[in-house]
């Protein structure tokens, strides 16, 4: 039942004990998926993508060096993969056109064939981007684009299709009033839309711009926010500003037309591990070390939509695009609801009979799963907090 | 002026009472102040009728003296009403509905989602394969190094070497101005377990910062209230040097879980009960205070104790995973007052 649920979950946060969690904001629950049955501290979720068709399969990137093939139609893992090559964990996870791109700490970044569960040892095409990886990012627009970077490891774009050369490589900001050099340290990437720009924050807390079509490799916009380092970093629907979050578990909205703070976020107690908003509607998901995911409202007003306590160290999310997250879990939900009801109390309901009437034959079969559903019903009456 | 005439001026006080009185109801009608409104009839009228209240009176003296009148009736009234309620409980005997227990902030807690449910298996597996994993599964025995900030007053000294003899297999070293980033991985090459540093401020410890070593959290307290040996009165003995055991009490929530086993991870796993020594980390609304006792059985059931040791409370600040980085280390708990601190009923430990 859980299981045939799976696609209407909201996100989908991976944790340090290997458990990929579902989590339905409107019946505020969380289901757990692992693919051993057990939790496991060494398959521990250090990066998530969307998988190939839309947002039906996820691709979980483990510690131990496998990336796991996830169905969110059956609620299932179906296969998994072995990606060796390198130290560390995964620092990003791409796919394109039934290929898949890793890349770990160490710096080795590898395309893999995906087809199904035969997995060919060998990667297509391997590249050495640089030791301390911290991130690497695929282009949205431009699936074949990725960028890496990290400590002490510049921005860096390669193109898969192109040469074996990064077709841009920034360039460190000019020594600082002390004329000593300003280390270097991306801890996230993203591609802004409709241009070429690139953004990253560092765990310098700054905030830099790069374009990659201006002759200045270097940062064509700096803004600093904070005394920690930034972790994770999201773009906001419009397009014009970023939200960051630090090791303090502060989140803060910048402008990047400006490189000004618009406002900041309240709630988390711990390290932010990922960020994610959605694409039209004004939210924003975070997931850190205090264990919570929360869903906040980014404007008008700027407040916590939802909080939802999953007993895990959270590491990374990914938040579903689709647009209607409302009706579709209770679509199929109330024409199940009032005919269980019916054998319970069947004066209450009698009214209601002529009206259930109608739908009872299609649903007699799954009367039995329902009789959990129908308590799960209630919840989203009250108000959540 | 108006008023003035309601009390002329000196008199007894009872008769200032009666002719109040009677004078009252004439002149709330005649007196428009606009704070008494006629038509509004206060529901506590008792002697005195619509709209006037005792704080209107501009007489400081006059003032005082109604308002101990009051005062007075209101005490009169409460005991009435509770003898009135005991008699009712006594001739009710078995029949009367149980007392209602006062509310205390500790009875109105916020319940707090990230309570751990000693059923769940998610967080004992958590627990089972944390930092603390190798203490509880006795791979490891607790070997602590106890040090200050630099320069020490000598009320930190003195607590330091008292913290040592109530922590087993622990040792005291002089901070010579050393920076605890290249203390650890010496600490960690001499099998160290937890590094405990006590901050100092103005000749008194107020911090203490607790270092789970391998790559354990760091948490970061506030200390207060610290009395030495010599401070404590009616204090037993000195402590021996038999292993304590230990309490650690009211530690409910996932992120009180881990503080608490901090604490357990300090002590040696088999209390020497010979000893007859306890040490008792007591979590009350997030405050977290430390007693080292020694007990003794009277007999079946009563108990007697001595206070040894130091004694002090502590409040968590932070708990940071790794070990000690403040600054680019990643926090999993960080106490902010202005976002956590709004309503009294909630806790976090």
């Amino acid at each position: 039942m859980a299981a045939a649920e799976a696609r209407w979950n909201h996100v989908w946060v991976g944790t340090d004990t290997g458990i990929l969690k579902g989590v339905n904001l409107q019946r505020k629950q969380a289901v757990n998926f692992t693919a051993a049955g057990q939790p496991q501290r060494e398959e521990a979720v250090s990066a998530l993508c969307w998988g190939a068709g839309g947002e039906t399969q996820i691709l979980v990137g483990c510690a131990d060096r496998t990336v796991k093939h996830f169905s969110t139609e059956e609620g299932r893992f179906q296969g998994q993969r072995h990606c060796p090559g390198g130290e560390g964990t995964f620092r990003g996870l791409a796919q394109v056109d039934g290929t898949l791109i890793t890349c770990v700490e160490s710096g080795i970044l590898r395309v893999w064939h995906d087809n199904g569960k035969e997995a060919s040892s060998d990667p297509l095409l391997e590249l050495r981007v640089g030791p301390g990886v911290c991130r690497m990012r695929q282009d949205p627009s431009r699936p074949h684009v990725v960028a890496t970077g990290g400590k002490e490891n510049a921005l860096k774009v390669w193109d898969l299709q192109g040469s074996e050369e990064p077709v841009f490589k920034a360039k460190n900001v000019r020594n600082d009033w002390l004329d000593l050099r300003v280390p270097i340290w991306d801890q996230d990437i993203q591609f802004l839309p409709e241009s070429q720009k690139l953004v990253t924050c560092t765990g310098y807390h700054q905030v830099r711009v790069y374009d990659p079509a201006s002759p200045q490799r270097r940062p064509v916009l700096e803004a600093t926010y904070g005394e920690y380092p930034l972790t994770a970093m999201t773009l906001t629907p419009e397009g014009n500003s970023v939200i960051v979050g630090n090791t303090h578990g502060q989140l803060a909205e910048i402008d990047l037309r400006q490189g000004r703070l618009l406002g900041c976020l309240k709630g988390l107690a711990g390290s932010v591990r990922g960020l994610q908003c959605h694409p039209s509607k004004p939210l924003l998901a975070s997931c850190g070390l205090d264990r919570v995911l929360r869903v906040h409202r980014i404007r008008n007003p700027r407040g916590l939509e939802h909080k939802v306590y999953l007993k895990s160290q959270l590491n990374c999310l990914l938040l579903s695009g689709r647009d209607n997250w409302e009706d579709e879990p209770q679509e199929p939900q109330q024409p199940n609801e009032v005919p269980s009801e019916d054998t319970e109390t069947d004066e209450l309901w009698a009214s209601l009979e002529a009206a259930a009437k109608r739908k009872l034959p299609d649903l007699e079969q799954t009367q039995g799963a329902l009789q959990t559903r129908r308590r799960k019903k209630k919840r989203p009456a009250s108000t959540n907090s | 002026m108006v008023k003035a005439g309601e009390k002329n001026g000196g008199g007894g006080k009872k008769g200032l009472k009666r002719k109040a009185g009677t004078l009252e109801p004439q002149e709330a009608a005649v007196s428009e102040d606009g704070t008494t409104e006629s038509g509004v009839q206060p529901p506590t009228a008792a002697a005195f009728p619509p709209g006037f209240s005792i704080s209107e009176i501009k007489n400081k003296q006059r003032r005082h003296l109604m308002f101990t009148r009051w005062k007075r009736q209101q005490r009169k009234e409460k005991l009435a009403a509770k003898k009135k309620l005991k008699k009712e409980r006594e001739a009710l005997g078995d029949k009367a509905p149980p007392k209602p227990i006062p509310k205390t902030i500790d009875n109105q807690r916020v319940y707090d989602e990230t309570t751990v449910d000693p059923n769940d298996e998610e967080v004992a597996y958590d627990e089972a394969t944390d930092e603390f994993a190798s203490y509880f599964n006795r791979q490891t025995c607790p070997k602590i190094l106890i040090t200050t900030s630099d320069r020490p007053h000598g009320r930190t000294v003195r607590l330091c070497e008292q913290l040592s003899t109530v922590i087993p297999n622990s040792h005291v070293y002089y901070r010579r101005g050393l920076a605890l980033k290249k203390i650890i991985p010496q600490c960690i090459s001499r099998d160290f377990t937890d590094l405990i540093v006590i901050n100092e401020d103005r000749k008194i410890p107020n911090g203490l910062i607790l270092s789970h070593l391998p790559n354990g959290p760091t948490a970061h307290f506030k200390m207060s209230s610290v009395r030495l040996r010599k401070e404590i009165k009616r204090r037993g003995k000195d402590p021996t040097e038999h292993t304590p055991e230990i309490i650690l009490n009211n530690f409910t929530t996932r992120l009180g879980h881990s503080i608490g086993r901090m604490f357990a991870s300090l002590f040696p796993h088999n209390p020497q009960f010979i000893g007859r020594q306890v040490a008792t980390f007591h979590n009350q609304r997030d405050y977290i205070f430390f007693r080292f006792h020694r007990y003794i059985f009277k007999s079946e059931k009563k108990v007697g104790i001595q206070e040894l040791g130091p004694r002090f409370t502590l409040k968590l600040r932070s708990l940071q995973k790794g070990t000690f980085d403040s600054k680019y280390g990643e926090y999993e708990w960080v106490h902010k007052p202005r976002e956590m601190d709004t309503s009294r009923r909630k806790f976090h430990l």
